[in-house]
């Protein structure tokens, strides 16, 4: 039996300040002289690629132009009217596969504007003030319930307020912002920007926000419907994934959602236990954020394992290339076969080699080799947990696992909209979430406006 | 290797870049500083009668940015030299000695009366000054006091003060012209009348820079008022050269030789200058914001220019796109010009469409089979360079001349005859008729 001390798996590894400088901010954001000099090289395209790109439909090169002629205020509302959460997305966003990815600018040089780092430019300073960008219309007198507290129902939440409706929001969690709070990668939003936003979002009135309700569990879809004029749904996903090895439930086997809200949570982040030896096995952007953040924790040696190629996996280049950079070994053709244990304790995982067969079919080789880890962490995606919801699921059209709605993000229901995570087709990113409660808040508004 | 050395008015100088009478040559500092630099001569800042001006002593200058920071126009109020008279002799006549092989004007301006031009103009002259260069042109501060723009904007005024440094002077006379005029040719004739050797130009435009957005009070100020200053910088260039064009291709001031000065940044500028009719040019505003390195480029850049087109020397140059400026009644109607995109280097902006869209003659498309594409078309597109000029790809969309066929806007076989205005159907006047 091979020696193990307590450890392995430790607290304390790095200094508070090392711990301070490892998760300060990912993006240094531009000063004005910087920002000015970047606003110049957009080029005002006509219909431009960088807004069709952009899942909430910003006009980029509009918010841009005001950046350049000094009009931040006019700036910030351009981007925030399409998205209310344009200040996360300027952090959170993939822009290397969105807007940036679409600039014209990538044709000849190579080098996009960098259009995230604007947005945040104007952004941040009406966060920071606080200065109120929107104004509500008369009050409607209609009542609507938001399930969720994440960008899908903050989102929507914000629309209808603003368009005079009274707004209940329903969440289940102790604090509002869903995944921005709990999920992104804590370099990413630095200085409790997530509640920051939230605060702005709530500062325009007309929204109750009742936390710690949960559907299922404190009231039904029914309740909600008899006693609201419409109800938006943006639960989004509580249930992991499992890694289907027989002998994966085991404590050093981790949630890496969980772990990293407990992390986002953390007052000293020094306090979190971390292994010297860490594998992680996904290929999204949960894998990559429990890779980079478990290194900047102070793990000796991260690997990310992937069943597919590099092309396949749903983290962007640049994130992989992120995490590269910050000393994560990323592997691939790897799936999990079996959990290594030594006695209790979790020492490794047994993979087996796959490749893609004749048919495009993901396949075993039958070869196999150890990665040795002291926690493993699965990162292999989300579902809705019906089971927690009541008669939900009963009640809604389902596919594929979560809530199918039309294009305007109503569900089979006639009052009932849903978006985020949990429905079909949701894109697994904050900005899609935000266009979903935007394209619902505005649909609703109609509903409302006909009853 | 093209020679760069000038001679302008018979006075020579290694290259054909002089610094303008303004603060780079307010004294023997700064100029012998230039000239180590390698300037080919120098316009000394205008000396005035004792007692000296006195100027501001808050804000002489102030400019316009780019957003990263870069000067693209430039404004002063400052006045001619402040110095007592003597002092400057002084240094001119060192400089002189110092320098023999650079080129030294004595910039004056003067009340309208004979004997004060009398009195100064033996004196300047003996400090070894190759010419004399009058300064009719300040359009702040002097003006107000019958100089500068003032004596400038009245020929009259002109062609008396510049016969009295001509009656009094051995050495040639410069008449420096001023751009706020209507029509820059009554000035030049009056220069001209005068018997002086040369015009220079453009002096500085009127001009206000902006307000300031807190006070609402005109930007710069001292304390809290401001005043109108002269403009200047690569902005105004177009405006020297319309003016140096108008002098050269007239037949009865094309003679007179004249030193370009207005906008010249990089050598190229210089090369508008003289290619439309100067024979040296004058800089300050580049030295302004740069400092005197910039005559680097300028001789290296004229140098290399002149090897590309096998000129071999700056002569060469002078005046060569004059023929090439006429009136607009004169020129071509029967050509015809189509905007072509080149597609492999079409990065889809769609700048082209949309200012053609706009504001000029829908003739560029947006979509192809619902691809984003843009095109021109030929049946719609006037020629009229607009998407050219805005396009931030260089060469992608160039002007294509008619040679064949029909142009399909209007229908019109291709001829390879001329025909402009003076003889157009629509012409009321037309000759011919």
């Amino acid at each position: 039996m091979t020696e193990r001390s307590q450890a392995d798996i430790a607290p304390n590894r790095l200094t508070d300040a090392e711990i301070e400088s490892n998760f300060g901010d990912m993006h240094t954001p531009l000063g004005q002289p910087e920002a000015l000099v970047e606003a110049d090289r957009c080029y005002f395209c006509f219909d431009a690629p960088c807004t069709t790109a952009c899942p909430t439909g910003i006009d980029i090169p509009g918010f841009i132009q005001k950046i350049r002629s000094g009009n931040i205020k006019g700036s910030a509302h351009t981007i925030l009217r399409e998205n209310i959460m344009g200040g996360m997305c300027a952090r959170v966003c993939p822009t290397e596969v969105l807007c940036e990815e679409a600039c014209v600018r990538n044709t000849l040089e190579d080098q996009p504007v960098r259009i995230g780092l604007l947005q945040r430019y104007a952004t941040d300073p009406i966060f920071e003030s606080g200065l109120q960008l929107f104004d509500r219309s008369d009050e409607t007198g209609k009542r609507v319930a938001v399930v969720g507290g994440g960008p899908a129902a903050l989102s929507c939440a914000h629309r209808l307020a603003s368009l005079g409706h009274h707004v209940t929001v329903l969440n289940e969690a102790e604090k509002l912002g869903g995944l921005n709070e709990y999920g992104i990668a804590a370099y990413k939003a630095t200085d409790n920007f997530a509640k920051a936003e939230t605060e702005y979002i709530l500062s325009i009135g007309g929204i109750d926000v009742r936390n710690g309700t949960s559907l299922g569990r404190d009231f039904s879809l029914a309740d909600l419907r008899s006693e609201y004029d419409a109800i938006f749904l943006g639960f989004g996903m509580d249930g992991v994934n499992e890694l289907g090895m027989d002998n994966d439930q085991n404590d050093g086997v981790i949630d890496a959602v969980e772990y990293i809200a407990e992390l986002r949570q953390a007052d000293n982040k020094s306090t979190m236990p971390v292994g010297r030896k860490v594998l992680v096995i996904g290929g999204g952007m949960t894998a990559i954020d429990i890779a980079v953040q478990s290194k900047k924790l102070g793990a000796e040696e991260v690997t990310i394992a992937y069943r597919r190629g590099q092309h396949q996996m749903n983290a962007s280049h640049h994130e992989q290339e992120f995490a590269q950079t910050c000393g994560v070994n990323i592997r691939h053709w790897l799936a999990p076969k079996q959990l290594l244990l030594d006695g209790e304790r979790v020492n490794g995982i047994e993979f087996e080699y796959t490749k893609l067969d004749a048919e495009g079919k993901l396949t075993g080789t039958g070869d196999t080799c150890v990665v040795k880890s002291d926690v493993v962490f699965k990162a292999i995606g989300q579902n809705v947990l019906w089971s927690d919801l009541g008669d939900t699921a009963d009640v809604l059209d389902v596919s594929n696992g979560r809530i199918r709605v039309d294009e305007n993000r109503k569900t089979s229901l006639p009052d009932v909209w849903a978006g985020g995570d949990c429905i079909d087709d949701g894109e697994d990113l904050t900005v899609s979430a935000v266009q979903d409660g935007k394209l619902a808040g505005i649909d609703i508004d109609r509903f409302l406006k006909q009853t | 290797m093209a020679d760069l050395s000038s001679e302008f008015l018979g006075i020579k100088s290694p290259n054909p870049f002089w610094l303008a009478s303004a603060p780079p040559t307010d004294k023997g500092y700064n100029v012998n500083r230039a000239f180590e630099a390698g300037w080919g001569g120098v316009v000394w800042k205008t000396l005035g009668e004792d007692p000296p001006v006195v100027n501001v002593n808050g804000p002489r200058y102030a400019v316009r940015h780019s957003n990263d920071r870069r000067v693209v126009g430039f404004n002063n109020i400052e006045l001619i030299t402040d110095r007592p008279l003597q002092v400057n002799l002084d240094e001119m006549r060192q400089i002189k000695k110092d320098w023999p092989d650079r080129a030294l004007i004595a910039s004056v301006m003067l009340p309208m009366n004979e004997e004060t031009w009398a009195k100064h103009v033996p004196m300047i002259e003996d400090t070894g000054a190759d010419a004399f260069e009058l300064n009719f042109g300040c359009p702040h501060g002097m003006s107000e006091r019958g100089m500068g723009a003032a004596v400038g904007q009245v020929p009259e005024y002109l062609q008396r003060a510049a016969e009295w440094c001509k009656k009094y002077a051995t050495i040639p006379v410069i008449v420096k012209l001023t751009p706020n005029v209507t029509n820059i040719l009554l000035p030049a004739r009056a220069a001209i009348a005068a018997k002086a050797d040369a015009v220079s130009l453009i002096n500085t435009v009127n001009s206000i820079m902006r307000v300031d957005y807190d006070t609402l009070s005109m930007y710069p100020t001292t304390d809290g008022m401001g005043s109108h200053g002269g403009y200047c910088g690569e902005g105004v260039k177009p405006i020297a050269l319309h003016m140096i064009a108008e002098i050269s291709r007239t037949p009865d001031t094309a003679s007179i030789p004249i030193s370009g000065i207005g906008g010249i940044s990089d050598w190229r500028d210089a090369v508008d200058h003289l290619a439309l009719g100067a024979q040296n040019v004058q800089v300050c505003t580049a030295a302004m914001v740069y400092g005197f390195k910039i005559i680097d480029d300028l001789t290296d850049g004229l140098s290399n220019f002149l090897d590309e087109k096998g000129m071999s020397s700056v002569s060469d140059l002078v005046g060569k796109a004059v023929p090439t400026v006429t009136d607009w009644k004169y020129l071509n109607l029967n050509h015809v010009d189509k905007a072509y995109i080149d597609q492999d280097l079409c990065i889809s902006c769609g700048r082209c469409h949309i200012v053609c869209e706009d504001v000029s003659h829908q003739a560029i498309t947006n979509t192809l089979n619902g691809e984003r594409h843009f095109e021109v078309i030929d049946e719609e597109c006037v020629g009229c360079n607009l998407c050219v000029s805005v396009c931030p790809v260089q060469d992608c969309i160039t002007m294509r001349p008619l040679t064949e066929g029909v142009d399909p806007r209007t229908g019109r076989k291709f001829t390879s005859e001329k025909a402009n205005w003076t003889t157009h159907a629509n012409n009321p006047l037309r000759e011919n008729k």
